[in-house]
């Protein structure tokens, strides 16, 4: 190595350019930090910009409020409320599906099974949660839609039914997984007291280890409602998207994230549908956005409870 | 005699609760295999050369997918070159440098509400932000945009976690030897958090191969005679063909789509499933 002329300013400089270097990506480091907020504020203003012809021309209470979905009548009809309660009729059946089979499930992992079956249920449910929701959409197709129409003797297999079942059957890893993560945030002294007591393992379970639990396991089934409401490839090739207003669970229904894939391909950009599809969408986000805040809350009293 | 009709009642409530709970999940498992069986034994068939190798012919009645493969691809690829460096550096952020604040708890409840954002709603602000705003128009760069919003929170949570992980005596170690912050981070710290960086990643962008409502209007297409030549390409994709098959050709081929929905889920799970096992041997080989 040959030494440099002047040993120390050249030292100075290489630190001083290492400082330089070090105080750019501290910088980035920072910026790429606080992204999170600036893509979620990013989103909802995106939505609310484009949602504004809507409000003006349609109005929000009319929208909310209003029973005839004809986008494309002239003047079109824009009412939500069949494809918000397309949506509920959907999740609803989802729920009736995920959180009895879910929390069960969760409670056997968690209370009653060895490590070797934990672990083994655990990949399982990480494989359900990785098939992506077009494929379960194509498995409804091929198994569901015929075997609701058959049960229930339908003309058309494509019903909120069909959509629910298929989408509780999607929500069951985050119920289960969060669940099961609840439950075993439960202190194992809670449990040995039990037992000292006198208390069978499911008495234990029942009384003590799923009530301290319980914010838990609703922040899941929360959740699993989130989930559920957002998904959209499954229930647009399921639901059979007639957006009428809905009766019962065996006629087809028009979810919110239906309509907005199967409208917004076909709409003039700028015009009144493409922005009245924009504020669906606000309204599905602000659905979404309460639910997955009311969840974080709960989870995060939890956490604070159990930590030591 | 009533105590001992106590005791009878609590153990048959146990071998109730057991059966109720293990059927629960028996009926969770059989699911998930009868899921996976139904691809696997109707997606077999189709899987040959010509399948791989091949375009799609008569709307895809016929032929091949090559192109709906190299699409997915390179959608996948340009996601990753997008969502790990920011997502690591956020991580690095969340684990390093952010103070304990009302801020930090605003950053940490942001990313668990992105990840709950529907991905239709990711579709639609991809197309208002990057599709049009951004003058990307429909093309590769903007659905890998869209991804990469969608992804960021498992990557910035998977970064998190595995530095979370490494003992501070380490940092303070090379702390020590004279090291600054940021060299203890690059040198000491990412090195022993990677594997649980990676395979973090890996399972979020193993997602995103699969997602179809974000690309459903920033990019991917239906029929594309030649593959992507750059960013600026439209694209064909996975479940995007899936769908386009099941609700717009009539007469579709329940062979090549179920041929289509196998490769898909075999890449997925095959890549998710490599990326744990990888991990947990990396685990089992440190020990702090």
């Amino acid at each position: 190595m040959r030494t440099p002329p002047s040993d120390g300013a050249r030292r100075l400089g290489r630190t001083t350019t290492r400082r330089a270097a070090e105080a750019v990506v501290r910088a980035i480091i920072h910026v790429c930090g606080w992204l999170a907020i600036v893509i979620l504020a990013a989103i909802a203003i995106f939505l609310a910009w484009n949602s504004v012809r809507a409000f003006g021309e349609a109005g929000l209470g009319t929208m909310l409020s209003g029973t005839a979905w004809y986008p494309t009548s002239d003047p079109g009809k824009f009412g939500m409320l069949p494809l918000i309660l397309g949506s509920l009729f959907v999740t609803g059946v989802a729920l009736a599906v995920s959180v009895p089979v879910g929390v069960a499930a969760a409670v056997f992992i968690s209370e009653f099974s060895g490590p070797g079956v934990k672990d083994v249920m655990k990949s399982i449910i990480e494989f359900m949660a990785a098939v992506p929701s077009v494929v379960y959409g194509l498995i409804g197709v091929a198994v569901v839609i015929p075997l609701v129409k058959d049960v229930f003797a339908l003309n058309s297999g494509m019903t909120a039914l069909t959509g629910g079942i298929v989408l509780g059957v999607m929500s069951l890893p985050t119920v289960i997984s969060i669940s099961e993560d609840a439950l075993h945030a439960v202190p194992f002294d809670l449990r040995q007291g039990s037992a000292a007591l006198g208390n069978t393992r499911w008495q234990t379970t029942f009384k003590v280890t799923v009530p301290a639990a319980g914010s838990g396991i609703f922040a899941a089934v929360m959740l699993g409602l989130g989930r559920a409401i957002g998904e959209t490839m499954a229930v647009l090739m399921l639901t059979g998207n007639a957006a009428v207003m809905p009766t019962t669970v065996l006629e087809s229904v028009r979810t919110m994230t239906g309509t907005i894939a199967a409208e917004m391909g076909e709409v003039v950009q700028g015009g009144l549908h493409y922005s009245v599809l924009f504020a669906v969408g606000l309204v599905l986000f602000a659905i979404t956005f309460t639910i997955n805040l009311a969840a974080d809350l709960v989870l995060e009293r939890q956490r604070k409870r159990w930590r030591r | 005699m009533s105590g001992m009709s106590r005791t009878r009642r609590a153990r048959r409530s146990e071998a109730v609760a057991r059966a109720v709970t293990g059927l629960a999940a028996v009926s969770v498992v059989s699911v998930a295999l009868f899921v996976l069986a139904y691809i696997v034994y109707h997606g077999i068939g189709a899987i040959d050369w010509t399948f791989l190798t091949d375009v799609p012919r008569d709307r895809g009645r016929e032929g091949g997918i090559l192109p709906v493969i190299v699409g997915t691809l390179w959608v996948v690829a340009t996601t990753a070159g997008l969502t790990l460096p920011i997502g690591i550096l956020a991580g690095i952020y969340l684990s390093e440098y952010a103070p304990r604040t009302f801020t930090t708890r605003a950053i940490r409840l942001a990313i668990t509400n992105m990840a709950g954002v529907p991905s239709i709603v990711y579709g639609l602000f991809g197309l208002a932000a990057f599709v049009l705003l951004a003058g990307f128009g429909r093309s590769i760069i903007a659905s890998a945009l869209t991804l990469t919003c969608m992804t960021l929170p498992v990557v910035i949570t998977a970064t998190e976690e595995a530095l979370r992980q490494i003992p501070q005596d380490l940092r303070q170690a090379s702390l020590a030897l004279g090291a600054t912050r940021l060299r203890t981070i690059y040198k000491v710290v990412l090195p022993a958090a990677a594997p649980g960086i990676i395979t973090g990643s890996i399972l979020g962008l193993a997602r995103a191969a699969g997602e179809t409502a974000p690309i459903l209007f920033t990019g991917a297409v239906f029929q594309m005679r030649k593959l992507p030549d750059g960013l600026s390409s439209r694209f064909m994709s996975l479940p995007y063909h899936i769908y386009a098959q099941v609700t717009s050709v009539p007469g579709w081929s329940p062979t090549l789509v179920w041929g289509t929905a196998l490769v898909l889920v075999a890449g997925v799970s095959v890549v998710s499933v490599v990326a744990a096992l990888w991990r947990s041997a990396q685990r089992r080989r440190v020990k702090w």
